[in-house]
């Protein structure tokens, strides 16, 4: 039971910070990024290429893997995202979800279609169990939560304490009147960019082990990061941190209890939770 | 004038004489395989395999020089018919081949049956796939051979409560049902059946329901991919350390990547045709040439098929002196013959495969893991046909 909980509270971490990028790239800009997965993807292969080819320890890969993602983001925010701002939802879907299928060809073609074995330093492997096995964590486990609610708490402090935070803030609630107050919202609209694909790039190199990596990576959890935003909102951090738990929780306690169900669990959930609350679960006051 | 004339008619009249009878002087082999998407290791396993063959046979047979068309499916059927029917009525190919993927097989059959053109199964291992078409004739194996040779094995070994954990598509389903059927029969348990979506990102809430109903083994069916990343769950929440045994077909150890899945897969017990350890003079010598030529690439149970698939190409071309059609099929049916597998023959009625499993366990030997073999079940035929 408590082991259930412990691996869907991980599993939920490991969603959020996959999608936590495109929750607040989602509201500031009000642009549907599909590809949002593809950055995540990018720092898994990363990450994958740099320990087998390369011989670098995993724990160097993780902020490597960041920072390139992040750094991709960036010049794809300035070359690709920038001019489709202005257009149509349909264009912005259409455009976005071409780039997921180049992403998922292109890699293909490079590195092939196999799932991507890596292995993890043996201090991450291993597994501890107290009350006679009642609660059983597997070490690697317990690390993609430490980090992940490092994270979390980091995020919300840039986000609560920060000038930036303010800024960021005022873009998501109106960037216009925003932008009208002096704030320069594209620069802020791709800083934040550029650290939300870093951290899908981190959570994808990070959870490669757990989720298992091949080029179909973008296409298989795009629905997982949608109803993450969905659920969770995309005004605030908590919000889409408390979906993935939730959805995280319910994916693998669903999985456990009902296994004939398997999978189909998270989707009634989602649709009861958004017959309820149509905005998800946690809207700001003041914010739209 | 005249001389030029004489020459003109004659050049004309070769050309006329020549065409045909360059066209009868082929025997084509139009090869089908996913060489792209997510089942291309199958294509290029099957597609080295193939060119070995013909590089150490000679691509001359019955007086015909052998033509090989190798295409991509991207294991999509509508593709793979398409490529058959393109291959059937524009190349005029006396043979398919290949077939990754058991809809693929099954999308093709049709043409095989209308253009009576043998239809040679390379890979594709669901039983009813043989007698979609009187054409089709398999040098793989079948899932349930694999699964029904665990579950005869199994119950004697101490191995009385399995769980099963498949994937759930239609060979898992087969590999379930064949063993349950086959390991209750024996005397054994099947005290749960978990199936796990083919889009399944994590193992985690099925294992620990396998280790939960404390079961002797867990038997699993998934692809190889996903194979690797189960083992190391598997160690992970140490289900090891509680007592309980994986053991599944040999899709799970995989030769074409076991040795990428480190220590984990040691000791995984496993039912399969092939290994590429198989102790026999025949498949050191197959190992060794499929090696070389490919840059240190291992053959896997892929590769054998493959190999296997074009020595009762050749053999039939033989023995029906190049014809195709019926002729090309019944010389196909009932060949006996030695592969790296081990003996193996072409049942006449069913025209499926018939060869040994082998159980084997993971093991380190020079270094790198193979599937050592140790326990033989002799000619084993497809369970699904018996019935």
């Amino acid at each position: 039971m408590l082991t259930i909980l412990f691996d869907g509270i991980a599993y939920g971490m490991l969603l959020f910070i996959l999608a936590v990028g495109l929750s607040v790239t989602m509201g500031l800009m009000n642009f549907i990024n599909l590809a949002h997965g593809a950055f995540a993807m990018a720092g898994g292969y990363l990450t994958v290429v740099l320990m087998q080819r390369f011989g670098v320890p995993f724990l160097i890969c993780l902020p490597l893997a960041f920072l390139a993602t992040g750094f991709l983001g960036a010049i794809m925010e300035r070359s690709l995202y920038r001019p489709m701002y202005a257009k149509p939802h349909l264009d912005q879907v259409l455009f976005s979800i071409g780039l997921a299928f180049m992403s998922v060809s292109a890699i293909d073609y490079f590195m092939g279609s196999q799932q991507q074995i890596m292995q993890l330093p043996d201090m991450l492997k291993g597994r501890t169990e107290i009350w006679d096995g009642a609660l059983g964590m597997g070490h690697y486990r317990l690390f993609i939560i430490a980090i992940c609610a490092a994270l979390t708490l980091a995020l919300q402090y840039v986000l609560a304490k920060t000038t930036f935070g303010s800024r960021l803030r005022a873009s998501v609630d109106d960037s216009r009147v925003a932008a009208g107050l002096g704030i320069n919202v594209n620069s802020v609209f791709a800083i934040t960019f550029a650290v939300g694909s870093g951290l899908a790039g981190l959570g994808g190199a990070l959870g490669a082990e757990v989720l298992g990596l091949d080029p179909t990576f973008p296409l298989k959890f795009m629905v997982y990061f949608l109803i993450v935003v969905a659920v969770g909102g995309t005004s605030s951090i908590t919000g889409p941190l408390l979906a993935a738990l939730l959805l995280g929780i319910a994916d693998v306690a669903g999985k456990y209890y009902v296994p004939k169900l398997g999978a189909f669990i998270v989707y009634s959930l989602m649709l009861l939770i958004l017959l309820w609350r149509p905005q998800g679960l946690f809207v700001r006051k003041g914010g739209h | 004038m005249q001389k030029r004339l004489f020459l003109s008619s004659l050049a004309v009249a070769a050309a006329i004489c020549s065409t045909p009878t360059m066209a009868q002087d082929k025997f084509k082999i139009g090869l089908i395989l996913p060489m792209t998407g997510p089942f291309a290791s199958t294509g290029k396993q099957i597609e080295a395999a193939v060119k070995l063959y013909m590089a150490q046979n000679g691509d001359m047979v019955a007086g015909k020089k052998v033509e090989l068309i190798v295409k991509d499916d991207t294991s999509a059927p509508d593709v793979t018919k398409r490529i058959a029917q393109e291959l059937v009525v524009n190349e005029k190919v006396s043979v398919l081949a290949g077939f990754g993927l058991t809809p693929l097989a099954l999308a093709t059959a049709p043409i095989a049956t209308q253009s009576k053109t043998p239809l040679v199964v390379m890979a594709a291992a669901t039983s009813s796939i043989t007698e979609a078409s009187p054409f089709i004739v398999r040098t793989s194996f079948t899932l349930p051979q694999a699964a029904v040779g665990l579950a005869d094995w199994a119950p004697k070994n101490n191995i009385k409560k399995v769980v099963s954990l498949v994937s759930d598509y239609g060979p898992g389903i087969d590999a379930e049902k064949y063993f349950k059927d086959r390991f209750t029969f024996n005397g054994g348990q099947v005290v749960e059946t978990l199936r796990v979506p083919m889009r399944n990102p994590d193992f985690a809430p099925f294992l620990q329901k396998v280790r939960d109903a404390k079961p002797d083994a867990v038997y699993v069916f998934v692809p190889s991919g996903a194979g690797a990343a189960l083992m190391k769950q598997f160690a992970e929440r140490g289900l090891d350390k509680a007592g309980i045994r994986l053991i599944g077909t040999g899709d799970v150890t995989d030769d074409d990547i076991l040795n990428a899945m480190g220590d984990v897969a040691l000791g995984v017990t496993t039912s399969h045709h092939y290994s590429a350890s198989h102790n026999s003079p025949l498949n050191k010598k197959f190992v060794e040439a499929f090696t070389k030529a490919n840059a240190g690439l291992r053959p896997n149970f892929m590769a054998v098929g493959g190999y296997d698939g074009m020595r009762v190409i050749y053999e039939a071309a033989k023995a029906s002196k190049g014809a195709g059609g019926q002729a090309l099929l019944d010389a196909m049916k009932g060949q006996v013959f030695e592969s790296p597998r081990g003996p193996m023959f072409i049942d006449a009625q069913t025209r499926d495969v018939v060869h040994n499993i082998y159980i084997r366990k993971v093991e380190r030997v020079g270094g790198q893991l193979f599937n050592q073999e140790f326990e033989t079940i002799k000619d084993v035929k497809d369970p699904g046909k018996t019935r």
